[in-house]
């Protein structure tokens, strides 16, 4: 599939990375490139298989419904960038 | 340097125990090779403080009597294993100064059993890499030279491969989604294992595929390996994927013995443009099982050759829902905003400056593969081959084949910044015979065979049955047994 230089811009969009307008075409490139690779896969017969979810037959393993870690505020906040007041600190998000 | 670097995990626990050296020896020795071995880069940050407090430790449980075996053993840890109080970057800029408040639990598991961590090891970013040169630190180097090149040392567990290959410490840590402890290990001419899907926690380990990651060791040969797997493996009830069931002694599985033994040799792993001295050593090492009792057959794997483009799906699909948590809210880096950005610019502008070009390449593929109308088309597609090569593995093994030998890389080492300019697509063709064993959560290791044409090494991968790590690990004896490599690369460095 030849992706152009507006669809690469939506997936940076929606991927939340800043791509300048010049680096647009260089990435549609690469994207057309790897999608070419990966086309490669519709030559496989899929019919009746299922997506793989797990490679291991086993009901994930499930804990008991109880709390067991808990009041760690200060371990929780000590790498954020911005926390003030016992939150993380974000620009202003509603007017 | 120091002899006592020339010594296996085995050789040195044992002369722990007889008392013929103490771990504070041992890691004085270690320290002081990790720091001659600058040049090669594969040592990030400095844990030297740690490591002497951890083998005064150790020196006092082993003199108690009944240690474990790692206890006093100088090993480096991978930058992807999150370490309570020591920085953890995975070798992104996104990660700058992230000091974890918490220890995974494969460095707890090692640190209980008193290994001596001698400091964290350079790696690709976020593991997304065959060649150690996308990690924020620089590229590690490889310690095998054979002319004025620098070469990769492999990744993504690079600078595990570079540390241990030039003796600066035992043994490393390593992860592996795609191949990333097999390929350096071969690259370097040393040994690593990936175990069974979930049969190492991945709880603290930064998260790249999560159902394809798995940790394992890298190490100088298979004994090594049996011994400091065994000690990273169990039950975790914090990773919902780890299989409760008990860890076996894999070192008591080493007996050589492969009478009897069926052994697959799959046809489509013959790729074009293989050096003659790799065919030839996978003829070789296919002959020295066959001499050694076991039965080899030739079978065949049909959907192989899709492996490495679904990977190319599943992989950053996944890793680009695990890496939206860097946002620059909670951990690591944020940007510096200009007047009225909101938080979007936020997150875009910090994830621009953090994430280096082949992880903002994958995961911005994985969003395209994920998103609305392409979904079915690429990820489920994917995710249906995936099903199809672990079938081609079921139907082998239950056809009473135990294990399949197979080369590890289809070359040896290549230069850094050699593939600088190729298409990110022939990059991810040096995970062709390690990709499929991810996508079917098999146990692999590679060992090393011998040396290309250039005197550079190379591996070969056996390929086991699930859960069964100590009979692949006996295969894996065995073989190193009768292939006797036993070259290592001139310190060039020193």
């Amino acid at each position: 599939m030849l992706i152009d230089t507006k669809t690469a811009a939506r997936v940076a969009k929606l991927a939340r990375i800043r791509v300048d307008a010049a680096d647009l075409p260089a990435l549609a490139q690469e994207f057309t490139n790897i999608l070419g690779f990966i086309e490669q896969l519709n030559e496989v017969n899929v019919e009746g298989i299922e997506p793989m979810t797990s490679v291991t037959p086993q009901r994930l393993f499930r804990r008991e419904d109880v709390v067991n870690d808990g009041n760690q505020q200060v371990a929780v906040l000590s790498n954020a960038p911005d926390a003030r007041e016992g939150f993380f600190a974000v620009p202003m998000v509603v007017e | 340097m120091s002899d006592l670097m020339k010594l296996t995990l085995s050789g040195a626990r044992d002369a722990l125990r007889a008392g013929q050296i103490t771990a504070v020896e041992l890691t004085e020795a270690s320290l002081a090779a990790v720091v001659a071995s600058k040049p090669l880069n594969a040592f990030v940050h400095d844990t030297s403080e740690i490591a002497r407090a951890q083998a005064v430790a150790a020196d006092i449980r082993i003199q108690a009597g009944g240690a474990p075996d790692m206890c006093g053993l100088p090993i480096g840890m991978k930058d992807l294993f999150c370490t309570k109080g020591v920085a953890t970057q995975a070798a992104s800029a996104i990660l700058k100064g992230f000091i974890p408040e918490y220890e995974s639990t494969v460095s707890k598991k090692l640190f209980d059993a008193g290994a001596v961590m001698v400091g964290k090891l350079n790696m690709d970013e976020f593991a997304m890499g065959s060649s150690n040169e996308t990690s924020t630190y620089g590229n590690a180097v490889n310690p095998w030279k054979v002319d004025d090149r620098e070469l990769a040392p492999g990744g993504s567990s690079g600078g595990s491969a570079a540390a241990v290959a030039a003796e600066t410490c035992l043994a490393a840590t390593g992860t592996d989604t795609g191949g990333s402890i097999r390929q350096p290990a071969a690259f370097t001419g040393i040994t690593g294992i990936k175990p069974t899907y979930g049969r190492c926690s991945r709880w603290g380990i930064v998260a790249f595929a999560s159902s394809l990651d798995q940790a394992g060791p890298i190490t100088k040969d298979v004994r090594d390996s049996a011994i400091m797997l065994e000690a990273m493996c169990g039950f975790d009830p914090k990773d919902s994927t780890s299989m409760n069931m008990s860890v076996p002694n894999f070192e008591a599985a080493l007996t050589g013995d492969v009478r009897g033994k069926t052994i697959g040799i799959p046809k489509e792993y013959r790729v074009d443009g293989m050096p003659d001295t790799l065919e030839h050593l996978w003829s070789e090492g296919t002959a020295m099982l066959r001499d050694a009792g076991a039965i080899v057959k030739d079978i065949s794997l049909p959907h192989t050759k899709y492996a490495l483009p679904a990977y190319y799906v599943i992989a950053p699909a996944e890793a680009s829902s695990n890496l939206a948590r860097y946002d620059g809210v909670r951990f690591g880096h944020r940007a510096k905003l200009a007047a009225g950005d909101g938080i979007t610019e936020m997150y875009e502008k910090t994830r621009a400056e953090g994430f280096g070009a082949e992880v903002q390449r994958r995961v911005m593929v994985g969003t395209y593969v994920l998103s609305a109308g392409f979904y079915d088309a690429y990820y489920n597609r994917a995710r249906r081959v995936r099903a199809l090569i672990k079938k081609d593995f079921d139907d082998v093994f239950s056809a009473g084949v135990d294990a399949i030998l197979t080369p590890s890389t289809p070359t040896a080492a290549f230069g850094l910044g050699e593939m600088v300019d190729a298409d990110p697509v022939q990059m991810y063709l040096f995970d062709v015979f390690t990709v499929t064993v991810n996508l079917a959560g098999l146990p692999a290791i590679s060992v090393p065979a011998g040396l290309d044409s250039k005197g550079l090494p190379l591996g070969l991968q056996l390929i086991g049955r699930p859960w069964e790590e100590g009979d692949l690990l006996n295969t894996a004896f065995a073989l190193e047994k009768a292939l006797e490599f036993n070259f290592k690369p001139n310190q060039w460095w020193l």
